[in-house]
């Protein structure tokens, strides 16, 4: 059970490090993801039953997410439609482009190869994930990634450096979506099936993730954000997998979620308030 | 260097009253001319600003920097011409990232940001120069994150973020106003010193005449939208404080209290 719950979350680490671009680094609460997780694990289904290579079809499902990611963007730069909107919309559509896209609300990978058919899944996890992180935290460390970082900081300022605004948005989000269905690409593989509803709470999963490694390893030296994100996954998915041996009812596992949330960032509201009190 | 022709600009309110701000505004500035602009609330200033960043859309009227008609830029390209310092100090830097990070990001401003490494660590010494003297101490700091500086170190920062590569053009508006006195004049005094050096067409919005009068050689007071006073280099030297203010009760403006601070 260990084994199958730190696969898991290393696969979901993919996808909050998605959202962690467009959560923390651009400030922008992309609901797109509920939808483009889908939109991954879909893409490699239909891919995979077709015969396509499945590494071939994580690189379809990638170039999926990045489109809903640009239609997200797109719609919220092009027609002001505030970004919570945006998310939402992309998303809602995105659930009736995943049916088309299967041709049914779920497709049984059973007896088709996967990239986990043969070897150590476990191994070939921890690998795509460290070459994600060390790119992603290159790409941080670049002029695009400080442009990006900006952006979510402080938008006169990168208008100010003479950057196009709405390209930088843009393309975060659709870098952040890539991630996203590259890790609903890997999760499809990883248990055998693909569903239109596996994508639902996505985003409070993530959420979740990236504010628990906050809590946790904030202050850590030698611990950076992507790393953090990615212990966050791991930390959550293990707390929820514990709540369900202690015989919690799977069906409830999105409103113990949500309540996580709350009682984190309410407990740092508090000790924020202390702390001001405290001051005066 | 800039000129504003035949700038025309009217604003409609949800009642259908239309306000004329500008009517064909004209206004021309040399390459290193320091204007200072005065004028009461609802003068036009912010206007005037909005308008040249592009901020705001133009009804009629040309804009061009160095004869290049700049009218039509959408505003992250005419920042490839100009740079602006605002009154608060978080405008002007990114506050989650450290000085370090800030200054490299400024100093490829109007380049391409794209997948090369972002620290620009050739010009750390130049950097940390720079920002020695200001003697306020950022220069030790060059790791820290910008949010956690004073309002006066984040302000000057910004001021070098804006400089760093030259500008044609260096909007200031009322960039001191949210400071303390002492801060206030370390600014306006590297602001003075770098405009001179590097020659940059500056165009400073205050609310304080002394100095308005002190920096700069050349000083427009704008009116409901009118140029109504326009005074360069030796005139200019012999304003006073009082001059100014009798000017104003000519031209029957009544400024508000707080807006005349002597000394």
């Amino acid at each position: 059970m260990i084994l199958g719950t730190l696969e898991q979350s290393l696969i979901f680490a993919f996808m909050v490090l998605g959202l962690y671009i467009s959560y923390k680094i651009l400030d922008f609460p992309d609901l797109t993801v509920d939808g483009s997780f889908s939109l991954g694990a879909s893409v490699v289904a239909i891919s995979l039953v077709n015969g396509i290579d499945p590494i071939i079809a994580m690189i379809l499902a990638c170039i999926a997410g990045s489109l809903a990611g640009f239609i997200t963007g797109y719609i919220h730069v092009k027609y002001n439609i505030t970004n919570l909107l945006s998310g939402i919309i992309v998303m809602s559509g995105l659930y009736s482009i995943n049916l088309r896209i299967m041709g049914r609300s779920n497709i049984p990978l059973f007896n088709i190869n996967t990239m986990f058919t043969s070897g150590n899944a476990l191994l070939k996890i921890i690998l795509l994930l460290i070459v994600v992180k060390l790119i992603l935290d290159f790409i941080l460390k670049t002029k695009f990634g400080f442009a990006l970082r900006a952006m979510g900081d402080n938008e006169v300022l990168l208008i100010s450096l003479g950057i196009n605004e709405k390209n930088i948005k843009i393309i975060g989000l659709m870098l952040a979506n890539s991630l996203v269905a590259f890790a609903g690409g890997l999760l499809a593989q990883y248990q055998g099936f693909s569903d239109v509803g596996m994508g639902t709470g996505t985003i409070i999963t993530g959420l979740a993730s990236i504010i628990i490694g906050e809590s946790v390893f904030k202050e850590t030296k030698f611990i950076n954000m992507t790393l953090l994100v990615i212990l966050g996954s791991v930390m959550y998915k293990f707390i929820i997998s514990i709540t369900l041996t202690l015989g919690m009812n799977p069906g409830d596992l999105k409103l113990i979620t949500s309540i996580i949330v709350i009682a984190i960032m309410g407990s740092k509201n508090i000790k924020k308030f202390k702390g001001g009190a405290k001051l005066a | 260097m800039l000129k504003l022709n035949n700038l025309n600009k009217s604003f409609t309110n949800n009642l259908g009253i239309t306000k004329n701000i500008f009517t064909d505004l004209n206004f021309h500035m040399k390459k290193g001319d320091f204007v200072s602009v005065i004028g009461s609330n609802g003068a036009g200033k912010s206007t005037l600003f909005n308008l040249i960043m592009g901020n705001t859309e133009l009804d009629q009227g040309k804009i061009t920097i160095s004869n290049k008609n700049i009218t039509n830029f959408p505003k992250y390209k005419r920042n490839n011409f100009m740079s602006k310092v605002y009154q608060n100090p978080s405008f002007g830097t990114s506050p989650s990232m450290t000085v370090f990070e800030n200054l490299s990001m400024a100093d490829n401003k109007g380049e391409a940001f794209g997948l090369t490494f972002g620290l620009n660590k050739k010009r750390k010494n130049y950097y940390r120069e720079t920002l020695a003297e200001l003697d306020l101490g950022i220069e030790e700091q060059l790791d820290t994150k910008v949010g956690s500086l004073s309002g006066g170190q984040r302000q000057c920062l910004a001021l070098i973020m804006a400089t760093l590569k030259k500008p044609k053009l260096l909007l200031l508006d009322e960039h001191t106003a949210a400071l303390d006195p002492k801060t206030s004049k370390i600014i306006m005094n590297k602001t003075s010193e770098i405009v001179r050096k590097e020659k940059i067409a500056t165009i400073m919005i205050t609310h304080n005449l002394q100095d308005a009068i002190d920096y700069g050689n050349r000083l427009i007071m704008l009116h409901e939208g009118n140029i109504i006073l326009d005074i360069e280099e030796e005139e200019k030297k012999s304003l006073s404080v009082e001059k100014l203010l009798n000017i104003f009760n000519e031209k029957h403006i009544k400024p508000k209290d707080n807006e005349v601070f002597i000394g």
